[in-house]
């Protein structure tokens, strides 16, 4: 069987620098895939480098069996491929609803069905449609980003640290809001800080070191893992 | 009193013309991210344009409007495929010296083309209307056509801006580039739009330039620094900004003739713009510098 997304043996990094030395990453249809670590690790740089922001210097990167090595953003898109960088995530001086028609760019025909979608899973986005998004608070913002990134109706949606400074409260309704995505037959890659609760709901997840594979497992047994809780959960 | 309203009324049509090339200027920089310094000669290359076009064909003076108006359209995206997308993924600062460059290359073919001397669209004096009712003030039909004309294009703009896909993918760009490659809005087609629009109004300028006075070749150098000026009023990269700082400098530069010599005009744009950039450098309407 073909994976979603495969990544294999990846390097790279910035300035000659490698960041990832030889990453491995898959993520199935219908999963939540969770890449935790130490700061440094080159956990956002994978994302990066899956999504051809990052050049890969060695190592492949398939999407449902199809080479997608370095290709453009626009090319990502296309496939069905949605990122959502950690800042400045959305169109500040732009409203909610020009923010989603703006994630629809490369989608011909119309999109109030799939802007509908996107209400219907975060309802507050109606409601605030007219309002600027750049004066909207963090966990509104991060709504709008992943509305925005929504609008493609991606089969593989990657996360970049989600719930980087929201409350306690909004973590647990981002995660919830990440599992109903999943629930609609839409892959999940994200990295996280919130490695605890991140693990608690992923269906899988890669501990990275030093832009290596660490561990991999599901999400339970990662959590389960002694070792894992020592070094990289903070006991 | 009389005198007030009658500058006020001439401070308008100068910053409506402001105001077309202060636009340009300002979408340009939020998408280009640099300050493109050959838009006074793109003013003055439209200007020429239009009467190249309304001499050859012997039409009114009001064909230099939309002939000038795309044909500097077509020679900015021209320039922008030859010069600037060469050197696109360079610093900005190469950006700006190259567009210095470019605004000497276009006055000096202005000049082999058409000559240094002095041109108009019209032959003879157009006698302005005199208002008695308002203490007689006199008002010429052309600044009428020229305020109004700019108003128009501004409303243009802002449909543009606010109602279409491109036009929403250019304030995207202009918002956060980085965002825009990730969403997959394609960066260089929205560029060829900006060019076209920054030139086509660069074009209006010059040629509400040339209605109002004459044409010769340094007429958009000269009107650069007041365009730039009200561009960083308004807060560079916010085409909205750049219509009220157009209005603002316009004013601010007649008005000023009640208490300082007219050539020192210019002058009072800088000073606005110098003042401007210690005090608020992000503009009245918080721009992206």
């Amino acid at each position: 069987m073909t994976m979603l997304l495969e990544a294999s043996g990846l390097y790279g990094g910035y300035g000659g620098v490698d960041i990832l030395n030889g990453t491995n990453l898959t993520v199935g249809d219908d999963e939540i895939v969770v890449i935790v670590g130490p700061n440094g690790a080159g956990k956002s740089t994978a994302m990066k480098a899956v999504f051809g922001l990052l050049h890969v210097r060695q190592g492949h990167v398939r999407y449902r069996g199809d080479d997608i090595t370095n290709a453009r953003p626009e090319q990502m898109v296309r496939r069905g491929i949605a990122y959502v960088p950690q800042e400045h995530n959305v169109f500040p001086s732009m409203s909610v609803r020009e923010n989603l028609e703006m994630g629809a760019y490369l989608m011909s025909g119309d999109i109030s069905a799939r802007m509908e979608r996107v209400f219907g899973l975060f309802p507050k986005l109606r409601e605030r449609r007219h309002q600027q998004a750049g004066l909207m608070s963090g966990g509104e913002r991060q709504m709008v980003a992943m509305g925005r990134a929504l609008m493609i109706e991606p089969s593989l949606l990657m996360l970049d640290e989600p719930t980087a400074g929201l409350s306690p409260l909004l973590i647990d309704e981002t995660f919830e809001r990440i599992r109903e995505i999943r629930d609609l037959g839409i892959g999940v890659l994200m990295v996280e800080q919130n490695a605890k609760q991140a693990l608690a709901i992923a269906d899988r997840g890669y501990v990275l070191a030093t832009g290596r594979n660490r561990y991999e497992d599901t999400g339970p047994n990662l959590l389960a893992n002694q070792e894992v809780a020592e070094m990289f959960l903070g006991g | 009193m009389n005198e007030i309203v009658q500058l006020l009324i001439y401070g308008v049509v100068l910053g409506s013309i402001l105001t077309m090339g202060a636009i340009g200027v300002s979408m340009i920089f939020g998408i280009l991210r640099f300050a493109h310094f050959a838009h006074g000669d793109f003013m003055t290359l439209g200007a020429y344009i239009g009467l190249a076009f309304i001499s050859a064909f012997g039409l009114s003076p009001w064909w230099a409007l939309p002939s000038g108006m795309i044909g500097m359209a077509a020679v900015a995206v021209l320039i922008d495929k030859v010069l600037y997308q060469r050197i696109r993924r360079t610093q900005p600062v190469i950006l700006l010296i190259s567009s210095f460059g470019m605004a000497l290359v276009i006055r000096a073919a202005v000049q082999l083309i058409w000559g240094s001397d002095n041109q108009s669209y019209a032959k003879g004096i157009q006698f302005p209307w005199r208002l008695d009712i308002l203490g007689g003030l006199r008002i010429k039909p052309d600044h009428v056509w020229i305020v109004l004309i700019a108003f128009a294009l501004v409303v243009a703009v802002h449909l543009f801006l606010t109602r279409t896909k491109m036009g929403k993918a250019m304030r995207a760009m202009s918002d956060n580039m980085d965002l825009a490659l990730i969403t997959g809005i394609p960066a260089e087609r929205v560029i060829t739009w900006t060019w076209v629009i920054g030139g086509g109004l660069a074009a209006a300028a010059g040629v509400f330039l040339g209605i109002d006075t004459r044409l010769y070749p340094v007429m958009g150098w000269t009107a650069l620094l007041p365009v730039f000026a009200a561009a960083i009023l308004g807060g560079i990269g916010r085409p909205y900004g750049a219509i009220a700082g157009g209005m603002v400098i316009g004013i601010a530069m007649e008005m000023s003739t009640l208490v300082i010599p007219a050539a020192y005009k210019p002058a009072v744009a800088f000073a606005i713009m110098v003042v401007m950039l210690v005090v608020r450098p992000q503009g009245l309407f918080k721009g992206t510098l």
